[in-house]
């Protein structure tokens, strides 16, 4: 084994031994990358994951700058991200970085989750894996939520205003109950303090336990792979899978790469385009909170105007809300409802592919006309895919039991 | 092989979707471009010049500070001090002014709103076309096509000279406006007094983000560094990756 260690490398190795009967470091690296076997065959689809993390890492990052800064108050509030925009050197990279992260984190977990769809992820051993997902991704949209208040503009208010008020739909308990969210009679100071402390830690804390959750269950069960089969069927003498490859040093170099093909678009939109035509950074929200001042047409940002949509769609309050929870709790049962045989689209019928095409056009449609202004001809519109959107849960339900395979290799192919 | 490539539907996807959602923005859709360029330094010089002129006595900057003026617009401290500020402020302030909201409320109905972020809030066409766009009506007092019952006055009428708007039948009974017919000449022509509008709105864009001017000659930078990056981030991953092929 070559050259024999020199002095350094000697000691080096000796403190490693020292602080592993100590801290299982190596044990720990081993285990999760250097010994962790991942799919040979994974495609562009299997970015998303580590990208997720990364937009975690900037969010975090550049969100503690922006506390040194940022005042939670309803006096001081718009001011301050004005005072962070123009006179704290650098103030405006951290802040567009944070704004923009947020929707490109939205943009990494729907790629995330439509992956999932794509290769039957979430199928068995893979459940609480899409469950923890899941998780992540409830809690992602409350800490968003409770940052896009933060600035205290006019989409700010009133978008918690409408927000909040949906918990007022629920009987009896409706209307105290959305008392106790804003701690107060009406959006003011008090919600805006308390918005700030679950942003900046509540709820932080919540998803990096979630994202431990998650990547634990993942690491027990193993990466599916875009021909859905499982690689642990197919071991050398080692006990090493076939069809596996070390995570680390194959995929962490390729997800650098990934990381910075990201990283390029990311840099585009925050020095080029940070408002995003009004999707990012809503021109509303450049007029300071005014309670007096309904704004003409308040909508939420992008990533939750599909939901938004499927509220407008019902005539009724409370059954739009209702509706609303539903279309996102459904998603926690896909494992389920998924029966096929086959995991990945590849080996699924056409059935699968027009199912979850048509899935996909109803998210993107539900979710611009969430942003529309609401004619008599956009709602109908609204509830024909609404209709699809829920169809495809229960048409997946029936159809993917019985519905037509072609032959699962029994090796990855490609 | 049998197989689809879900990026291209996914693709395929996204251009039917682009359907022309974007009228749904209203009215914005009829808004002729403002044409600005904030590279511009003399149009921003000018619209600053315009901007404490005219506008800085009823409406603030708050978020503005002065010598960030001198900053950005290539000027010294003591050209700013001589030429754009009026009162004993300070360099380092902001360009805040004296008039009391309530006071303002009381003369013109509403408060006038502070102008740092209007060329963020409002963009520039707005801008653009409401300053375009003040006429008399037939009592004689001043009205917007762009901003209907606007209560700021007409303050560049002399420069503008005094318009009416024409209105014509929409074909369903209602009145919708068709253009503007000077009645009384100003003292700029129609094009002088449009490039003059084009300073301030230069000027306002400006000012609701004066990073702007920065971060898109950074931007490029930032984005060369990363692509030299990406492409030694590939040669590494194709150099791992030989023998898994």
């Amino acid at each position: 084994m070559g050259k024999p260690a020199s002095g350094l490398a000697r000691q080096a190795s000796a403190l490693m031994t020292w602080v592993d009967k100590r801290l299982p470091v190596t044990e720990f690296w081993n285990a999760h990358l250097a010994k962790y076997y991942a799919p040979k065959n994974f495609n562009f689809w299997y970015y998303m994951g580590s990208l997720a993390l990364l937009v975690l890492v900037i969010q975090i990052a550049t969100g503690i700058f922006l506390t040194m800064h940022y005042k939670p108050s309803a006096n001081e509030a718009f001011a301050s991200v004005e005072y962070i925009m123009r006179d704290v050197e650098w103030g405006w990279l951290i802040r567009y970085m944070h704004s923009s992260g947020a929707s490109f984190f939205f943009i990494v977990v729907y790629l995330h989750m439509f992956r999932a769809l794509l290769y039957g992820s979430h199928r068995k051993p893979r459940e609480l894996l899409w469950v923890f997902g899941m998780f992540i991704y409830l809690v992602l949209m409350a800490e968003a939520f409770l940052g896009y208040v933060l600035p205290w503009g006019q989409m700010s208010y009133w978008g918690a205003q409408v927000i909040i008020n949906l918990f007022g739909a629920i009987p009896t308990i409706g209307e105290p109950l959305t008392e106790w969210i804003r701690g107060d009679y009406f959006i003011s100071d008090a919600t805006l303090n308390r918005f700030f402390a679950l942003h900046v830690i509540a709820v932080p804390l919540a998803l990096l336990g979630l994202v431990a959750l998650h990547l634990t269950s993942l690491h027990e069960v193993g990466s599916n792979n875009p021909d859905g089969v499982e690689i642990k069927e197919h071991k050398d003498e080692d006990g090493i899978p076939v069809d596996g490859i070390p995570f680390h040093p194959y995929y962490t170099v390729k997800d650098i790469f990934g990381a910075a093909m990201f990283l390029i678009i990311f840099a585009f939109v925050i020095f080029f385009w940070p408002e995003a035509g009004g999707l990012f950074l809503e021109h509303d929200n450049f007029i300071p909170a005014d309670p007096l001042v309904t704004p003409e047409h308040i909508k939420p940002v992008w990533y939750f105007t599909p939901f938004y949509a499927i509220l407008k769609a019902v005539p009724d309050k409370l059954m739009g809300v209702l509706l609303m929870g539903m279309s996102v709790m459904v998603l926690f049962f896909v494992p389920w409802l998924d029966r096929s045989p086959a995991k990945s689209i590849r080996y699924k019928g056409a059935w699968y592919r027009i199912l979850l095409f048509t899935f996909a056009i109803a998210f993107i449609r539900l979710g611009m006309l969430g942003m529309a202004e609401g004619t008599p001809a956009q709602t109908w519109e609204m509830r024909l895919w609404t209709f699809v959107y829920f169809a495809f849960f229960i048409l997946l339900f029936f159809f993917s039991k019985g519905g037509k395979t072609k032959p699962v290799p029994d090796r990855v192919k490609h | 092989m049998n197989t689809i490539n879900p990026l291209k539907s996914l693709l395929l996807a996204t251009v039917l979707l682009s359907s022309p959602m974007a009228q749904a923005a209203g009215d914005a859709a009829e808004l002729e471009p403002a044409g600005i360029n904030i590279t511009d330094l003399g149009a921003l010089q000018r619209g600053a010049k315009l901007f404490v002129n005219y506008c800085f006595g009823c409406h603030s900057a708050d978020y503005m500070r002065y010598n960030r003026l001198s900053e950005d617009l290539a000027l010294t401290e003591d050209m700013v001090i001589e030429n754009l500020v009026f009162s004993d402020a300070k360099i380092g302030e902001t360009m805040s002014i004296a008039m009391d909201p309530d006071q303002g409320e009381a003369w013109f109905g509403k408060a006038p709103p502070d102008l740092s972020l209007v060329g963020r809030s409002r963009g520039a066409d707005w801008l653009y076309g409401y300053m375009r766009s003040f006429y008399q009506d037939d009592s004689g007092a001043w009205n917007n096509t762009v901003l209907a019952n606007a209560s700021m006055p007409h303050v560049w009428w002399q420069l503008q000279g005094i318009q009416k708007a024409i209105f014509k039948d929409d074909g369903h009974g209602n009145q919708v406006f068709d253009q503007f017919e000077l009645v009384s000449p100003g003292s700029l022509s129609p094009q002088e007094y449009d490039n003059t509008v084009r300073d301030l709105v230069t000027f306002l864009d400006y000012m609701g983000e004066p990073a702007k001017l920065k971060r898109k000659s950074i931007g490029i930078w930032v984005i060369l560094f990363l692509s030299v990056f990406a492409f030694l981030a590939y040669l590494l991953k194709a150099e791992y990756w030989r023998d898994v092929h």
